[in-house]
């Protein structure tokens, strides 16, 4: 593992664990840039060297928005519902996006290309209506151009598949 | 020897930033013949959102501003400014030379601001503690720790008349002369970063552009309060303002600013970073040290206050983003200075990300006592496309909507309370005539109920009764009772609350009852909604003119509502539609609305 991660890798984390309190959350937050996600078995980890009853674990999981408890799709889109983004419909985007992917907010499309989130603010506001795909944020949507950006992706994220499996065969 | 200034802050980003910047630094290669006279670097939010990315040219004094710089723009700039010298004056959005002579389309933005806060935002590379140092940062560490006492300091923020600039307003000398006055193991300084206000970036803003103004205000606190700890509660949505401050720290330590024994005063202060996982309630201090211990953000009954036992329950002190930020300049210019700016209850200034459908977007600082009509006409340059302006709404979802009859609100710890709104952190959302005000209540309804932490049963269930009742008159099914509903349950849950979160949340529905009657009797009575917004109560009408006969409505409409053939305008029959809004979604011209 390279230096610069140290700080924030999951193994050395658990490993590095003192029993210093306040580190139950900096260690999920790890363990999900780790997993993607947080799996069951590091809830196990965690609570067996904090001594943190898994079950507490499991409570301060769910008690913020950030962690997740299922695999996340290859593309999280967060898409903007906070004041100026509604103001500027971004009911009509959700929708959108729901009738594009087929999914509702919280879930992954079946190919496990997009896995779809609202969030409160993405603070681009004179952008809005905005969503962001991953580290890129989209501004001034409409329906159509939304449908149009998911396809782009879903498209270049098939076609990426398509060449691992004919450089796997 | 000319600069070129790229504001990288995450609204510029937003629009491209990035792409500007890899095509400056294509263009002005380091050190490279020709270019010698150029050098490329970055700066934090200018504030001017709406007209991203910018670009700055510094040369002699004078600052040239350019809006919308893309890669194409980018390179004329280049060729004529910096290279060859001729100002491209119908880019320039802002333009200030050594004599303080300013200009730019956009200078009316900047005239009616005062930028305490935001001093070197737009103005500094946030990456680099030389440049903070060199427009007299950390000067007034050096003040607080060899030319005044502890208590001296304290005098002084008290005389300035600085309040918190979270929302509540607290007097901030007093807060600090409260922890200071308790003794403990060990005492701590905390930074509120946690801005969970949908639309709101102030504090955002601030990390990412001047972060050493952030830590230096936490370390004169230190000195003031006797702590020896510090930690930033901060958004993990918030990844390059928790870059730049994990940077800005970093280098604070190696310059001795940070550590033991700092700069040679026997001062040992540390500061960490906490990433707060996604809980707006996290912004209430208690609940915000329950998660920094490790704990489900729940907030905690006080007292005893923070001041006597706070984070693991210690004396500690927290204050917002823009309260520290405050600190250096009213130490190196002196409380009066301070004080002399906003009312004679709210001094100073305050800063406002102005958004909506207003025509400048972006982030503006104003002393308190700022009407509310100067900041949406004077510095927003008014409503968007011509529309008729309805509403501000302030405090997010703990304020209310404040209607356009009271335009000439000053803005300030006194006046916004009165009108059941507060002054919230800052976020400033402009509404027009097309915006529901019951939908807004809706709205924040709706977001409060989800983000309450269910401590206390009031605002657990009680939100989501007054959430349901919203519900009911956005969809046709409101009853006149309602409204009484309404009040009473607004009531019981300002009461019954523990914390801030509940005792506010009813505040967008109160102002709406108290502001918008009409509007909200009209959904109720009439079933319509004047604004046009709530489904249920809008017919859904295809415009003839932006119809091209494409059919996608028609295959979307799951009633069978859309008549048309191909490439011949589309039609909905009204008594087959269920108003799901497919056909709007599914249509490439945006040529369905609702009427």
């Amino acid at each position: 593992m390279p230096d610069k991660n140290r700080d924030t890798d999951f193994t050395y984390r658990l490993w590095r664990y003192d029993g210093a309190p306040g580190e139950l959350i900096p260690l999920l937050q790890s363990a999900q840039d780790h997993f993607g996600y947080i799996p069951r078995r590091a809830i196990k980890y965690i609570s067996t060297v904090t001594n943190i009853p898994e079950s507490n674990i499991y409570g301060v999981i769910t008690f913020y928005n950030q962690f997740r408890l299922q695999p996340m799709g290859e593309h999280q889109i967060k898409l903007c519902v906070g004041t100026a983004c509604h103001v500027s419909r971004s009911k009509l985007l959700v929708e959108t996006v729901q009738d594009e992917l087929g999914i509702e907010v919280g879930g992954t499309t079946e190919d496990g290309i997009f896995t779809l989130f609202t969030v409160a603010c993405l603070g681009c506001c004179s952008l809005a209506p905005v969503m962001m795909i991953d580290e890129e944020t989209h501004g001034r949507l409409t329906p159509a151009s939304v449908r149009k950006i998911l396809r782009g992706i879903r498209r270049q994220a098939k076609q990426k598949n398509q060449d691992a499996q004919l450089r796997a065969s | 020897m000319r600069q070129v200034i790229v504001g990288m802050g995450t609204c510029g980003l937003s629009a491209g930033a990035r792409e500007t910047y890899n095509t400056l630094k294509d263009l002005l290669p380091d050190g490279s013949a020709g270019v010698a006279a150029a050098a490329l670097s970055i700066t934090g939010c200018i504030g001017m959102c709406y007209r991203e990315p910018l670009v700055e040219v510094r040369e002699d004094g004078r600052r040239t501003i350019y809006g919308e710089v893309k890669p194409d723009r980018a390179r004329e700039i280049v060729e004529h400014h910096v290279l060859g010298g001729r100002v491209l004056d119908d880019y320039v959005v802002f333009s200030e030379d050594a004599s303080g002579q300013t200009g730019g389309s956009e200078k009316d933005f900047l005239a009616l601001q005062k930028r305490i806060v935001l001093r070197n935002c737009g103005f500094i590379d946030p990456e680099s503690i030389a440049e903070y140092e060199a427009v007299g940062g950390y000067q007034a560490l050096r003040k607080a720790l060899f030319e005044m006492t502890p208590a001296s300091i304290i005098e002084e923020v008290k005389q300035s008349g600085l309040r918190g600039r979270g929302g509540a307003g607290f007097p901030t000398g007093l807060k600090w002369g409260f922890a200071a006055g308790y003794k403990g193991e060990r005492k701590y300084v905390v930074c509120n970063a946690d801005e969970g206000d949908p639309g709101a970036f102030m504090d955002r803003s601030v990390l990412e552009s001047d972060p050493h103004a952030v830590l230096e205000g936490m370390i004169i606190c230190s000195r003031a309060i006797g702590a020896s700890q510090g930690y930033i509660y901060c958004r993990a949505e918030y990844p390059l303002a928790i870059k730049r401050l994990t940077t800005a720290i970093a280098a604070a330590r190696k310059a001795g600013y940070l550590g033991k024994n700092i700069l040679g005063s026997g001062l040992d202060f540390d500061i960490k970073i906490k990433q707060g996982a996604g809980a707006f309630v996290c912004g209430e201090e208690t609940a915000l040290f329950a998660s920094i211990e490790g704990e489900r953000g729940m907030p905690r009954i006080r007292p005893p206050f923070p001041a006597e036992k706070g984070l693991w329950k210690m004396p500690t002190n927290n204050n917002n983003v823009e309260t520290y930020a405050n600190i250096p300049w009213i130490l190196v210019h002196g409380a009066p200075a301070y004080a002399a700016y906003g009312t004679e209850k709210s001094r100073g200034t305050k800063v406002f990300a102005l958004a909506g459908t207003v025509v400048r977007g972006g982030l503006a600082e104003v002393p308190m006592g700022t009407t509310i009509n100067q900041l949406v006409f004077g510095i927003g340059g008014g409503i968007k496309d011509g529309k008729k302006f309805k509403a501000v709404q302030m405090g997010g979802p703990s304020g209310g909507c404040i209607p356009h009859t009271l335009g000439e609100t000053p803005v300030d710890f006194e006046n916004i309370p009165r009108t059941g709104a507060i002054m919230g952190s800052g976020g400033l959302i402009v509404m027009d005539e097309t915006t529901c005000i019951v939908d807004i209540a809706r709205f924040f309804l709706n977001f409060t109920q989800d983000e309450s932490c269910g401590k206390c049963t009031f605002c657990r269930i009680g939100s989501l009764r007054m959430l349901e009742i919203l519900e009911r008159i956005t969809s046709g099914e409101g009853r006149l009772e309602d409204v009484d509903k309404l009040k009473v349950l607004s009531e019981r849950i300002k009461e019954a609350s523990l914390c801030a979160l509940g005792q506010t949340a009813p505040n967008p529905v109160l102002t709406s009852l108290r502001y918008f009657m009409d509007e909200v009797l009209v959904h109720i009575n009439d079933k319509k909604c004047p604004a046009k917004v709530c489904g249920a109560l809008v017919d859904y009408v295809i415009d003839p003119a932006k119809c091209t006969g494409c059919t996608l409505c028609a295959k979307a409409c799951a009633s069978n509502a859309i008549t048309g053939k191909v490439k011949e305008v589309h039609v909905i029959d009204h008594a087959l539609c269920i108003k799901c809004g497919k056909c709007i979604t599914s249509c490439t011209f945006g040529a369905v609305y609702k009427d």
